[in-house]
C-alpha cells in the first residue's frame, strides 16, 4: 500500500523517480541508451540519473541500437538489470532483429532455464506534426511478437509504479510512454498526465487494466495518452445523458480480457480507441475480446476509434484529422448508445 | 610446439569427440530422408548445418576459458558448444527434439543454450555479436574476471552488428574476444564477392584494436593466437578481433548440392583435412602416438554414441509443452 501524497509529479519526473529508486536498492540495475546522461534523454525519463549513479551504470552510447540493445540481452542473461532507451518507437526497424528474434524468444529456446530481464523505453505517439517516422505508437507491433511484455502507462502514478514492476520483472518488457503524456517543457501536455506520485517506492502490477471511469451505457477500451481523451469525452457524453466506462489498459501484453468482458458484459457495448493503425492490432484484439466472452450481451456491434491505416501526416489539419480525437470519440459513443 | 602436452592432448581428443559428433548428425539426419530427400522427415528434420573441418577455431580456445566464461557462436554452433563443454547428451537430445534436450525441444541445432557453461547461439547471422558485448559489460560490472568470446563467420563481417558491437566493444574497453570463421563462403558466395579486403582482421585498425589473422586452419596457430588475446581481455585490456581460414568441409546445410564450390577446391579442402593433419603431426613430434590416438578415437567415439543414444531413448515434450516458457 503506498500513501496519499498531494505531491504531483509530471509523469517524465516520475519515471526517472522510479527507476533511481531501483537504481539505488538493485546494484544490476543500469541505464544506457543515446544521450539518456548528460541530457537526462531526449523525453526527461533519465533526468538526474547521471549525477546520482555516474557514468558506469548511466551510459550515454553510440547511434548504435542493435549494438545496445543486443548488448543489453547479454547483460540481462548474465546478472544485469538493464533499462534501455530507444528514444521514438520509430526507430526499431534499425535493431528489430535484437528485439523480436533475440530478446523476446531466448527464453523460450532455453526451456526456461535463461531469462532475459531487461526493459526497453520508447516514446509514443504523434500530435505535434513530427511526421510518419517520429509519431507512430506500434505497440500493436511488439505485443504481435510473443515473449514481450508491452505497457503503456497513461499518468504519473502508473508511470512509476509499472516502471518498478518492469525493472523487477525477469522478462523483456516494452516501457512505451506517450510524447503528448510525459509534461515536457516543450510540447503541449495533457493535463491530466501530472498527477500526485508518493514518494516512496511502490509497483503498479504488469497485467491490470484500470477502470479509469465508470459507466453504464458503452465501454470505451483505450491505452496511453487516449485514456485522458476518451476521460474529456465522456464529460461530455455525461452532459448528453451517456453514461460511459472508461478502461486504461495499461499493458497489452499481458491483455486484461476478464476486466474487459466484464465491462462489456455490464454496459453492452463496446468502443475501442487505438492511436495505433487501426488494421490488425489492439482494437481488433480487445473487440475478439470482447466477442468471446460477452457476445450476448452486446447490444451493438463494437466500433473502433484509431488512426487509419496510413503514415502519419505531417501537416496540422491532416494530423489533427487522422489520430484519435474527444470529437471523434463522443460521436462515435453517441451514434452507438442512439442507435 | 611450445604447449604443454596435456593441452594438445585434449584439443585433439575436442576434434576428435566433435568430428564424430558431426558424422553421426549428418548420417542418423539422412538415414530417414533416403531416397527422395524431404526436409521436414526424419529423427532431426528441419536445417542442419555441420561443422566438420571448422574444429581448430573452437578448440584452440579451449584450454584458456574459464567456468563462466560467455560464448556466444552461429547458426553452426556444434563444434563451439562441444568445445566450451556443453553438456553432449543435452545437446544432442535437443537436436533430437527430445525434452531431455537443453531447451526441452524449443530451440533445435541453431538455438542452443546452456547455463553453466555459459552458451549461446543464433540463427541470424552476426546476432550474437553484441550480445557478447553485454556478457562483458556485466562481467565488468560484476566484476567477475570473466569474459566473452563472440563467433561469427566472415559473412558476418559486412553486417552492422559486426561494426557496431566491436565499436562498443573498442570504445567500452571491453572483455570481448571476437572470433571470425572465415570458411571462405557465406553460403554460395566467395569472399572477394562480398568483402572489400582479403582480412577481416585488418578492419581491427578501424577500432584502434589489435587484429590477428591466422593463416592455417591449425588449432595449435589458433591455440596461440587465442591465449594471447583471451589474456589481453582477462588482464582488462580491451578487445581483439582474430580471422582463422578455415573449412566448411561438407556443404552450407545438409542436404547442399554443394555446386558453387569446385572440385579442385573440394579436393585441396579435404588433402588439408584439419584433424588428419594435426593427428599426423602430433605422431610426428612424439606427442600421441597412433596407437593413442586409435584409443582417443574409441574413447570419443563412445561418448557420442552414449549421447546419440540417450537423445532417442528420451521421449518426446507433450505436445502442449509447446505453450510453457514464453514468459519467465
Amino acid at each position: 500500500m503506498t500513501t496519499m501524497t498531494d505531491r504531483k509529479l509530471t509523469m517524465q519526473k516520475a519515471i526517472a523517480e522510479g527507476i533511481a529508486q531501483e537504481m539505488a536498492v538493485d546494484p544490476s540495475v543500469f541505464v544506457m541508451g543515446e544521450d539518456v546522461g548528460v541530457y537526462g534523454g531526449i523525453f526527461g525519463a533519465t533526468e538526474g540519473l547521471l549525477d546520482k549513479f555516474g557514468p558506469e551504470r548511466v551510459i550515454d552510447t553510440p547511434i548504435s541500437e542493435t549494438g545496445f540493445i543486443g548488448a543489453a540481452v547479454g547483460a540481462a542473461i548474465n546478472g544485469m538489470r538493464p533499462i534501455v532507451e530507444l528514444m521514438f518507437v520509430d526507430f526499431f526497424g534499425v535493431c528489430m532483429d535484437q528485439i523480436y528474434n533475440n530478446m523476446a524468444k531466448i527464453h523460450y529456446f532455453s526451456g526456461g532455464t535463461i531469462s532475459v530481464p531487461a526493459v526497453l523505453t520508447t516514446a509514443v505517439g504523434g500530435g505535434y506534426s513530427d511526421a510518419g517516422q517520429h509519431s507512430q505508437t506500434l505497440w500493436g507491433l511488439f505485443a504481435h511478437v510473443p515473449g514481450l511484455k508491452v505497457v503503456v502507462p497513461s499518468n504519473a502514478y502508473d508511470a512509476k509504479g509499472l516502471m518498478i514492476s518492469a525493472i523487477r520483472d525477469n522478462n523483456p518488457v516494452m516501457y512505451m510512454f506517450h510524447k503528448g503524456a510525459l509534461g515536457l517543457g516543450w510540447m503541449v501536455n495533457n493535463p491530466h498526465a501530472t498527477g500526485p506520485v508518493p514518494e516512496e517506492s511502490y509497483t503498479v502490477p504488469i497485467g491490470k487494466a484500470q477502470v479509469a471511469r465508470d459507466g453504464n451505457d458503452v465501454t470505451i477500451v483505450t491505452i496511453g495518452l487516449s485514456v485522458h481523451k476518451a476521460l474529456d469525452a465522456a464529460a461530455l457524453l455525461e452532459a448528453d445523458g451517456v453514461s460511459a466506462e472508461v478502461i486504461d489498459l495499461r499493458s497489452l501484453i499481458p491483455l486484461d480480457r476478464e476486466t474487459i468482458v466484464a465491462s462489456v458484459q455490464k454496459t453492452h457495448r463496446l468502443l475501442v480507441v487505438d492511436e495505433d493503425y487501426q488494421s490488425f492490432g489492439m482494437s481488433g484484439e480487445v473487440i475478439t475480446t470482447a466477442v468471446q466472452g460477452a457476445f450476448d450481451y452486446l447490444d451493438a456491434a463494437p466500433v473502433r476509434v484509431a488512426t487509419p491505416d496510413i503514415p502519419i501526416p505531417y501537416s496540422h489539419p491532416l494530423e489533427t484529422w487522422a489520430l484519435p480525437s474527444v470529437d471523434r470519440i463522443v460521436a462515435a459513443a453517441t451514434e452507438m448508445v442512439s442507435g | 610446439m611450445d604447449i604443454p602436452k596435456e593441452h594438445l592432448v585434449d584439443m585433439y581428443e575436442t576434434m576428435v569427440r566433435i568430428r564424430r559428433f558431426e558424422e553421426r548428425i549428418r548420417e542418423l539426419y539422412f538415414a530417414d530422408k533416403l531416397p527422395a530427400f524431404d526436409i521436414a522427415a526424419g529423427l532431426i528434420p528441419g536445417e542442419m548445418h555441420l561443422s566438420a573441418g571448422q574444429e581448430p577455431v573452437a578448440v584452440g580456445m579451449r584450454p584458456h576459458l574459464q567456468a563462466g566464461d560467455a560464448i556466444t557462436a552461429t547458426h553452426r554452433p556444434h563444434h563451439v558448444a562441444i568445445a566450451q563443454g556443453v553438456d553432449l547428451n543435452k545437446m544432442a537430445a535437443e537436436i533430437f527434439g527430445r525434452e531431455t534436450g537443453l531447451g526441452h525441444g524449443k530451440g533445435g541445432h541453431m538455438h542452443l543454450f546452456s547455463v553453466e557453461p555459459n552458451f549461446g547461439c543464433s540463427g541470424i547471422i552476426g546476432e550474437g555479436m553484441p550480445v557478447a558485448v553485454g556478457a562483458a559489460m556485466a562481467f565488468k560490472a560484476r566484476d567477475t574476471g570473466n569474459i566473452a568470446l563472440s563467433y561469427f563467420g566472415e559473412g558476418a563481417a559486412n553486417q552492422g552488428a559486426f561494426h557496431e558491437s566491436i565499436n562498443l566493444a573498442a570504445l567500452w574497453k571491453l572483455p570481448v574476444v571476437f572470433i571470425c570463421e572465415d570458411n571462405a563462403y557465406a553460403i554460395s558466395v566467395p569472399k572477394a564477392s562480398s568483402t572489400a579486403i582479403p582480412d577481416n582482421s585488418d578492419r581491427a585498425s578501424a577500432y584502434g584494436i589489435p587484429g590477428v589473422l591466422v593463416p592455417e586452419n591449425d588449432p595449435v596457430a589458433v591455440y596461440e593466437v587465442m591465449g594471447a588475446a583471451m589474456d589481453r581481455a582477462r588482464r582488462g585490456d580491451g578487445p581483439s578481433l582474430i580471422e582463422v581460414k578455415t573449412d566448411r568441409l561438407w556443404g552450407h546445410f545438409e542436404g547442399d548440392a554443394d555446386a558453387y564450390r569446385s572440385d579442385d577446391f573440394k579436393q585441396d579442402m579435404n588433402e588439408r583435412d584439419p584433424l588428419i593433419v594435426f593427428g599426423k603431426r602430433l605422431v610426428e613430434e612424439g606427442v600421441l602416438s597412433e596407437a593413442e590416438q586409435a584409443a582417443i578415437t574409441d574413447k570419443e567415439y563412445a561418448t557420442v554414441e552414449a549421447a546419440i543414444d540417450f537423445a532417442m531413448a528420451s521421449p518426446y515434450p507433450a505436445p502442449e509443452a509447446a505453450l510453457n516458457d514464453v514468459f519467465a
